[in-house]
C-alpha cells in the first residue's frame, strides 16, 4: 500500500497507509504514551493515555485505534491533551496503592514513568482506597489487584499469543479482576508471559519477588540454555558470597529473536545454578569414594591417567563424549582436543537430531534453511511430528503469531492431536511412526497411502492436504527427530519442488545443532568434514589419528571388552540419559566435567565442578542454525568453564597449549588506562576491538580465541563479529559437507523434554519442580 | 402490570393500541397491525429509507439520530448476513416506556423491525429485551411465534418470496449494554463490553455482519409512519423532530405516568398540566428531562420544546424521554449522590476514567453527603466529572460527568450548605439512615 | 445434567437462532438460575461444555450481569429500586422497612432460606414509584403496608 503523509505537531510525517498512528507517532520520533497499547496484540482503546488531538474531529481520539489517513492533522503535545493525560494519570493513582518502595515493579514501573512524565504534582484524592488481598497463582505467579491498572495486556498475551486463555476478567466497573482459570489457581504453561508484559507490580513472580531492587542488579542478556530455540533471556545478576547470583530472568530486551516470548524454562529455570548440591569442588575417587581434592591433583591426576592409557594402550583406547549444553568454542575445542591430544576419534555426544543428514540431503541445495525469524514471517509453514507446543516454545509462537498476525497457513502432520493443530489449516493424524511414510507420500508417492489412512485421517483427506501443501511458495518446513536419515533427503528432494521451501531440523537441547556441527562425532569433523576427507583439518590440526572412532554405543561395547581404558565426559549423562550400562565401564577410568553429581558422574575417577552456559561467554548455535552470543552472567566459586578444564586437561598431559588455542593473536593496545578508568573510553575501544577480531586474546582460556580458528575452519561459521558482539543472531547456511556420510539413525536419542522438564538441569530447577502442571516433578525429584 | 394514563393533549401513535388487547394477534391485525409491513414489501428498499427519513423520526434511545440515516449507512452488498437488532435493553433510570410497547403492542415491534429488514435488506432480526422484564419476554416470545404461525415471518413472508426470521434474546442484568457496541457482544454471549468504533455497526455489527441497531420506540414507530407516510408523522412534530414520543414523567408529581405528546411539547406545560404538578404543594426545584444521564434543568429554564435540538439549547438533553421531577424537599448533594452511586453500579470498568472516576466520584459525594466535605471538594467534584468528560471509552462515562457538572454548576449554594459538619439540610428529623449499599 | 423439558426445548432452540453457540449463553445462564436457584459449579461446567466454552470463559460473563448469582438465594428475592425515581417517591425509605422487616441487609438471605434483599438500579418502573420486583413479578406505587402484604403473600404462598 502507498504510504499516506499527515502532520503531527507540525511536523509532516509519512506512514504506511493503514497503520495505526500511534506507531506512525512512533517511527517518527513522537511519544504517545500508553498502557494498554501493545505491539502484536488486539486493540483495546480502554487506558485512555494515547489520546490525541486530531483537527475536525470534536473528541480527543486515541491514537492507538486511529489508522493514518492523507492528511491528517495531528496534536499529540496540545495543552487539552496534557490535561487529557494528566487526570488519567490522576485517575489511576486514586486507588492504586503507593508502595513503590517495597512493590517489585519500583523502578520499572510504567505507571511511575507515566506519572513522572505526565502526572500531576499533586494528589487530589482523599478518599480511601479500594483493597483486595493480594492472591497466589501459581508457585510462580502472584497478582495483587490494588496495583493492577487494568490494561489487559496480561489476558491478551495469555490467550492471543500463548493460546492459553487461562485468565479473564470478572465484575465489573471498580470491582472489575483479572480472574485465573481455576477459580483461585492457575494450570497454564507458567511461561510468565502475563508477569513480564504487566506494566505496573500488579503481577509478580514467585522466583523474584521481595528479593533485590532492579538497579542493585546487573542485566545480561544471553540466551536461554534450556531447548533448541535460542531465545535471549536477560539475566538479572547480584553479587553474592559465592560469586555471582542470577536472580531474575525475563525477556525485557526484546532483540532476540524470541522478540517478547520466553517460557518457563526460560524465565525460571536459571536457578539450577544455585542449587545446594551443586558441586564446587573436584572430587577424586579414593578407596572407592569420591573425595574432595585440589584442582591441581585432580588436573595432575587425570594428566597422567589420560597420557598413560594414550602412549599405552593407543588413542582409541580413549573415549570423549560431549554435550549438547557447551558453547562451540568447547565443542570445536573438545573435539580437537579428541584428536590432537588424545590421539582418538572416539568421540561422540547425545544425537537428538540427525543435522548430518540434512547437510548431506541439501548438498548442493543452498539457502534451503530457515531461520528462526523467517518461521515468523513465512506464508505457510509445514510441520512433521515433533510437538513445538512442549519441545520448542518459541517455534510454536512463531507460529501462532505468524498465523494470528500474518494468516500464514499451517500444516501439521502429526501421530498425536498436538495443540499446534488449533492453528492448522490442515491436520493429518498419523499413525504412530509413520512420520517417514508421510514424507514418501508427499513427495508424490501414493504406494504407503493405505497405511497413512485413518479414521483420523481419511485418504482423501491426504490427498488434498498433500494438494494444499504442494501450492504454498516460500514455505517453512519443520521436522522432528521422527524424521532422520535418507527420509530427510526425501523431505530435502520434496522440498526442492517447492518454490522457496526451507527447512528446519528440530533437535532438543539448547546446542545440539552446536555439538553436531563442531565435529562429536567419531566420523565427522566440525562443518560435517567427514574424517575420510580431513585434508583441511590434517593442515589445521596437524597429523590426526588414523583409527577409525566409535560411536558412544560402539565405546560402551569396547568398555565391556576391556577395551577402552578411559572415558573423558564433558556436560553429558550418557548413564543417566542414554542408558549406558554403568558396569561396562566400571574398569575404565572415567572422568566427568559436570554441575551435580548426576548418575555418570557418581560412577567416575575424577569429577570436575563445572560452570554452566550461564557462567560463562562463547556462542551457541540454535536448532534452525541461528548462531548467537553466549555471555557470562553467574558465577558460582570454584567452579571452571569447560574450555578453561580441557585446556588445563591438555596442559596436565604436557601437551603445549598454543597447539590447541591460538591466543596471543590480536593487537596489544592501550584499553584506555592512559585516559583514566572513568573516561568510559576504555569501554568503548574494547567493544570496537572485539567486534573487529582484534581484541587481545591473551589467554589460552579465551574461548574467542577458538571462535577465531572456528570462524576461518568451519564450513559455514563465516560470520560478522561486529554483529555476533551486538547480540544479533545470524543465520548460518548449514555446511555442504564433502561427502554423504550416513548415521545410524538408531543412534539418535530424543529427549523427549517437554515445557517443564530440561534433562539433568530441570532435575535440580526448583521453580520447574514446584508447579503442579509439571506432571514428572514427582519421579524427577525422586531421581535426585 | 404497569397503570395507564392519559392527558387530553396526548396524540396517539405509538400508544394508540396499548389496554386494546394486541398483544393479541388477530385484535392487532384488526387495529390495522402488519399493514404497513406489506406496504413496505411493495416498495423499493430505497423508497422505505427515504420514508422514514423524510419523517423526521430520530432514535428513541437517546442519542436522536437519524433513523433513516442510520439505515442508509448499511451497505447494499454484503458477504456476511445482515441484522436487525431492536434495543429493548431499557434501563436509563426515568425511563419505562419500551415496558409499555412490549406489554401492550409487541406485535408493533415486531413489525418495525421486520420494514427495518426490508429497508436493509436484512434476512435475520433480534429482539433484545432486558432481563429484568421476565413477563415482557414471555409476551414477546408468544408475539413471534404467533406472527410465524400465521406466515407473517419466516420462509416467504406474505408469500412475497421474502425469507425473514426474528428472534427473542434477553439480558440478564447490565445497564452499559443498552449501548449499542455492548448490546452486540452481550447478544454474542460475552460481557457487555462496547467496541472500538470504527467499524460501526452499520458496516461491522453482529457476528461481523452489517447491523442496523434501533430502540424498540423507534421501531414501533417505523409501521406507523409508513402507513401514515413521512409528512403526516413530520408534522406532529417539529421541524427535524418528527412523530411523537413516549414521556416517562416520574418524581414529584400529582400524576405521574407514560404520556404520548408531540415533539416539541412544552416542558413546563408537561410538568405543570399533564403531569397535574408538583405533589404534596410543593415547589419546582429541578427537572431531569431525559433520563439520569442529562443535566438538570432549573425552574426558570423549562419553558422550552421538548425536541432533540431545543432541549441542546437549553444545555440538556433530551434523552431517553424520561422526565424526573425535583421538589424543594429534595437534596442534589444525595441526589447527585444516587446517580453517580448508579454510575459506579453499572460502568463496565473497561477504560480507565469511567470505572475510576465514577468510583472516585462516589466516595467523594459520599462523604461530602455524611458532612465531611471541604471546600475543596466541590471544585474537584467539577475537576473530575470534566476530564471523563469525552475522555472514556463510550458514553457512560459523559452520562456520568454531564449531570453531576450540573448540579455542582446549578446547585454550588446547596452544596456548600453541606460543608462545615453541618447535617443535611433536606433530612428529615428520624428519617432513615442512608441505606446507600 | 439435565434441566427440565421446558428449558431443554427452548435450549435446543435458542441454538438455531444464532451463528454461534455461545451467543445463548446470557438467557440460557438466566434461565439456568431460575431452574437451579443459583449458578452452581456444575451448572457451569454443564453449559460451558454445552457451548463450546471455558468455564472462565462463562464465569467472566457470569460476574457481569448483576442478576446473575453463583450463591444461592432465598426462594423471594425481593428486589427494590432505590435509583433516583423512586428515591424521590421514598424507595430508601421502602428499602429500609424491607431491611427491619426481614431482618437482613443488602444481598443478604433469611435463615429460613425464604427471603432475599437486595438494593436494585431502575427496574423501569419509574412512572409507578416506588417499586420492587419479588423474583420476576413487579410491585408499584408502593407503601410499607402495601410491602408487608406483599412478604406476608409471599409467605402465605409457600404455606398453601
Amino acid at each position: 500500500m502507498p504510504d499516506v503523509t499527515l502532520t503531527v505537531d507540525g511536523k509532516k510525517i509519512t506512514a504506511a497507509a493503514g497503520s495505526l498512528l500511534i506507531e506512525a507517532c512512533k517511527s517518527a520520533g513522537i511519544e504517545v504514551p500508553s498502557f494498554c497499547y501493545y505491539p502484536g496484540l488486539s486493540l483495546q482503546g480502554a487506558c485512555r493515555m494515547c489520546v490525541v488531538k486530531i483537527e475536525r474531529m470534536p473528541k480527543l481520539q486515541t491514537a492507538c485505534t486511529t489508522v493514518v489517513t492523507e492528511g491528517m492533522i495531528v496534536a499529540t503535545d496540545s495543552d487539552e491533551v496534557r490535561q487529557a493525560r494528566k487526570a488519567m494519570v490522576e485517575l489511576l493513582l486514586g486507588n492504586h496503592p503507593l508502595d513503590c518502595p517495597v512493590c517489585d515493579a519500583g523502578g520499572e514501573c510504567e505507571l511511575q514513568d507515566m506519572t513522572f512524565s505526565y502526572g500531576a504534582s499533586e494528589s487530589k484524592f482523599t478518599e480511601a482506597k479500594n483493597h483486595t488481598e493480594e492472591q497466589q497463582w501459581s508457585p510462580v505467579v502472584y497478582f495483587d489487584r490494588p496495583r493492577c491498572i487494568l490494561c489487559y495486556r496480561c489476558v491478551r498475551v495469555c490467550g492471543e499469543g500463548m493460546d492459553v486463555w487461562a485468565l479473564g476478567v470478572q465484575n465489573r466497573g471498580v470491582s472489575s479482576i483479572i480472574a485465573p482459570n481455576q477459580d483461585d489457581h492457575l494450570d497454564c504453561e507458567e511461561c510468565g508471559m502475563c508477569i513480564d508484559i504487566c506494566p505496573v507490580g500488579a503481577l509478580t513472580s514467585g522466583a523474584y519477588r521481595y528479593k533485590t531492587r532492579p538497579w542493585e542488579m546487573n542485566h545480561v542478556g544471553t540466551i536461554c540454555t534450556h531447548c533448541g530455540d535460542g531465545c535471549k533471556t536477560t539475566l538479572g545478576v547480584r553479587q553474592c558470597d559465592t560469586g555471582a547470583e542470577i536472580l531474575r530472568g525475563d525477556n525485557r530486551d526484546k532483540s532476540g529473536i524470541n522478540n517478547d516470548f520466553l517460557c518457563v524454562k526460560g524465565r525460571y529455570a536459571f536457578d539450577f545454578a544455585h542449587h545446594k548440591d551443586r558441586l564446587t569442588e573436584p572430587l577424586i575417587r579414593k578407596n572407592g569414594k569420591l573425595t574432595a581434592a585440589t584442582w591441581e591433583d585432580a588436573f595432575e591426576l587425570i594428566g597422567k591417567r589420560l597420557r598413560e592409557v594414550r602412549d599405552h594402550d593407543g588413542g582409541s583406547a580413549i573415549g570423549v563424549v560431549g554435550s549438547n549444553r557447551t558453547t562451540n568454542e568447547e565443542n570445536y575445542l573438545l573435539s580437537k582436543f579428541a584428536r590432537v591430544v588424545l590421539k582418538t576419534n572416539n568421540v561422540d555426544h547425545h544425537r537428538t537430531a540427525d543435522y548430518p543428514a540434512l547437510a548431506a540431503a541439501l548438498r548442493g541445495k543452498p539457502g534451503r534453511t530457515a531461520s528462526m525469524r523467517e518461521v515468523l514471517n513465512a506464508p505457510a509453514i509445514l510441520l512433521i511430528g515433533n510437538d513445538p507446543t512442549n519441545q520448542h516454545p518459541l517455534l510454536a509462537w512463531q507460529i501462532r503469531t505468524n498465523v494470528r498476525l500474518r494468516r500464514a497457513k499451517l500444516y501439521v502432520i502429526n501421530s498425536a492431536p498436538i495443540k499446534l493443530r488449533r492453528q492448522a489449516a490442515g491436520f493429518g493424524l498419523l499413525p504412530a511412526g509413520a512420520e517417514a511414510k508421510a514424507v514418501v507420500f508427499l513427495s508424490g508417492d501414493d504406494s504407503l497411502l493405505d497405511s497413512l489412512a485413518s479414521d483420523g485421517t481419511s485418504r482423501d483427506a491426504w490427498i488434498e492436504l498433500r494438494e494444499k501443501i504442494r501450492a504454498e511458495q516460500n514455505m517453512v518446513i519443520a521436522f522432528g527427530s521422527e524424521v532422520r536419515g535418507h527420509d530427510i533427503g526425501k523431505l530435502a528432494e520434496f522440498a526442492a519442488t517447492l518454490t522457496g521451501a526451507k527447512l528446519i531440523c528440530l533437535g532438543d537441547y539448547a546446542n545440539s545443532r552446536g555439538a553436531s556441527e563442531m565435529g562429536l562425532y567419531p566420523d565427522l569433523l566440525p562443518g560435517y568434514e567427514p574424517f575420510a576427507d580431513a585434508g583441511k583439518f590434517h593442515r589445521e590440526w596437524g597429523k590426526l589419528p588414523a583409527e577409525e572412532g566409535a560411536s558412544l554405543r560402539e565405546m560402551t561395547e569396547a568398555a565391556k571388552a576391556g577395551k577402552l581404558k578411559a572415558l573423558y565426559v564433558v556436560g553429558s549423562n550418557p548413564v543417566g540419559r542414554l542408558g549406558i550400562d554403568p558396569f561396562a565401564i566400571s574398569k575404565t577410568f572415567v572422568v566427568v566435567q559436570e554441575m551435580f553429581l548426576t548418575e555418570t558422574a557418581n560412577i567416575a575417577d575424577v569429577v570436575l565442578p563445572a560452570a554452566n552456559a550461564y557462567e560463562k561467554t562463547g556462542t551457541y548455535t540454535n536448532t534452525c542454525g541461528d548462531l548467537q552470543l553466549v555471555k557470562k552472567a553467574g558465577e558460582v566459586t570454584n567452579t571452571k568453564s569447560d574450555f578453561e578444564m580441557i585446556v588445563r586437561v591438555a596442559d596436565a598431559m604436557g601437551f603445549d597449549v598454543r597447539g590447541l588455542v591460538p591466543f596471543g593473536s590480536g593487537t596489544h593496545s592501550d584499553m584506555g588506562q592512559t585516559r583514566g578508568a572513568q573516561s568510559g573510553e576504555a569501554d568503548r575501544h574494547a567493544v570496537w576491538l572485539e567486534a573487529h577480531n582484534l581484541e587481545p586474546k591473551m589467554t589460552p582460556f579465551d574461548p574467542m580465541a577458538i571462535l577465531d580458528e572456528i570462524q576461518r575452519v568451519v564450513a559455514g561459521y563465516d560470520i560478522s563479529r561486529v554483529s555476533l558482539v551486538a547480540g544479533n543472531d545470524q543465520h548460518l547456511e548449514i555446511a555442504e559437507s564433502g561427502a554423504s556420510v550416513a548415521q545410524n539413525p538408531e543412534l539418535i536419542v530424543p529427549a523427549n523434554d517437554d515445557l517443564f522438564s530440561s534433562g539433568t538441569l530441570g532435575r535440580y530447577s526448583k521453580t520447574l519442580n514446584s508447579v503442579f502442571e509439571n506432571k514428572s516433578a514427582d519421579s524427577e525429584v525422586a531421581a535426585d | 402490570m404497569a397503570t395507564l394514563v392519559s392527558h387530553p393533549d396526548e396524540v396517539r401513535v405509538i400508544s394508540k393500541r396499548f389496554g386494546q388487547g394486541a398483544t393479541n394477534i388477530d385484535r392487532y391485525l384488526q387495529l390495522d397491525g402488519y399493514k404497513a409491513v406489506q406496504k413496505a414489501l411493495a416498495m423499493q428498499p430505497d423508497a422505505i429509507i427515504h420514508e422514514v427519513k423524510n419523517s423526521g423520526l430520530r432514535g428513541r434511545g437517546g442519542a436522536g439520530f437519524s433513523t433513516g440515516m442510520k439505515w442508509s449507512f448499511v451497505p447494499k452488498q454484503s458477504a456476511k448476513p445482515k441484522y436487525v437488532l431492536c434495543n429493548g435493553d431499557e434501563s436509563e433510570p426515568g425511563t419505562c416506556k419500551d415496558r409499555l410497547i412490549f406489554e401492550h403492542d409487541p406485535h408493533s415491534v415486531i413489525e418495525g423491525v421486520m420494514i427495518a429488514a426490508l429497508a436493509v435488506g436484512s434476512n435475520t432480526g433480534y429482539i433484545y429485551v432486558r432481563g429484568e422484564y421476565r413477563y415482557l419476554s414471555v409476551i414477546m416470545q408468544k408475539a413471534i411465534k404467533d406472527a410465524y404461525a400465521k406466515g407473517f415471518l419466516g420462509k416467504n413472508i406474505f408469500g412475497s418470496g421474502y425469507d425473514l426470521d426474528i428472534f427473542w434474546h434477553g439480558g440478564a442484568g447490565a445497564y452499559e449494554v443498552g449501548e449499542e457496541s455492548a448490546l452486540m457482544e452481550s447478544l454474542e454471549g460475552k460481557r457487555g463490553i462496547p467496541r472500538i468504533r470504527p467499524p460501526f455497526p452499520a458496516v461491522v455489527g453482529l457476528w461481523g455482519g452489517p447491523t442496523v441497531i434501533n430502540n424498540a420506540e423507534t421501531l414501533a414507530a417505523v409501521p406507523h409512519i409508513i402507513l401514515g407516510g413521512a409528512d403526516w408523522y413530520a408534522k406532529l412534530g417539529t421541524p427535524k423532530n418528527g412523530g411523537t414520543r413516549l414521556f416517562c414523567l416520574a418524581g414529584n408529581l400529582n400524576k405521574p405516568g407514560v404520556y404520548e405528546l408531540p415533539m416539541g411539547y412544552n416542558l413546563k406545560k408537561m410538568i405543570y398540566e399533564v403531569g397535574g404538578g408538583i405533589s404534596n404543594g410543593r415547589s419546582l426545584k429541578a427537572v431531569v428531562p431525559g433520563g439520569s444521564s442529562t443535566p438538570a434543568l432549573l425552574p426558570e429554564e423549562i419553558d422550552i420544546a421538548m425536541d432533540f435540538d431545543s432541549v441542546a439549547k437549553a444545555g440538556s438533553m433530551l434523552g431517553s424521554g424520561g422526565v424526573v421531577v425535583l421538589d424543594d424537599t429534595a437534596c442534589i448533594v444525595k441526589f447527585a449522590l444516587r446517580t453517580m452511586k448508579f454510575y459506579r453500579h453499572e460502568s463496565c470498568g473497561w477504560c480507565i476514567p469511567c470505572r475510576e472516576g465514577t468510583d472516585w466520584l462516589e466516595k467523594t459525594l459520599k462523604r461530602f453527603h455524611a458532612g465531611a466535605g471541604t471546600k475543596k471538594d466541590i471544585d474537584n467534584i467539577y475537576y473530575l466529572s470534566e476530564n471523563m468528560l469525552g475522555k472514556t471509552f463510550c458514553p457512560l462515562g459523559d452520562a456520568a460527568a454531564m449531570p453531576t457538572m450540573a448540579f455542582v454548576k446549578k446547585f454550588r449554594k446547596e452544596f456548600e450548605d453541606h460543608l462545615d459538619g453541618k447535617p443535611c439540610p433536606f433530612e428529615k428529623a428520624g428519617a432513615a439512615e442512608p441505606v446507600l449499599a | 445434567m439435565r434441566f427440565c423439558d421446558e428449558f431443554e426445548a427452548r435450549f435446543a432452540e435458542m441454538l438455531t437462532h444464532y451463528p454461534t453457540r455461545r451467543s445463548a449463553l446470557v438467557p440460557t445462564l438466566l434461565y439456568a438460575q431460575d431452574e437451579v436457584g443459583f449458578l452452581s459449579d456444575e451448572v457451569i461446567a454443564e453449559l460451558a461444555q454445552r457451548l463450546d466454552l471455558s468455564e472462565l470463559e462463562v464465569r467472566n460473563v457470569i460476574s457481569y450481569y448483576s442478576m446473575l448469582t453463583t450463591t444461592p438465594r432465598g426462594k423471594y428475592n425481593v428486589q427494590v429500586c432505590t435509583n433516583i425515581a423512586c428515591m424521590l417517591r421514598g424507595g430508601e425509605e421502602l428499602f429500609d422497612y424491607c431491611r427491619k422487616r426481614l431482618g437482613i441487609g443488602h444481598k443478604g438471605t433469611t435463615q429460613d432460606g425464604l427471603f432475599s434483599l437486595e438494593e436494585v438500579e431502575c427496574i423501569g418502573a419509574c412512572s409507578w414509584a416506588p417499586a420492587v420486583q419479588v423474583n420476576y413479578d413487579f410491585h408499584e406505587n408502593l407503601t410499607n403496608g402495601r410491602m408487608e402484604q406483599i412478604l406476608d403473600e409471599c409467605k402465605k404462598k409457600l404455606n398453601d
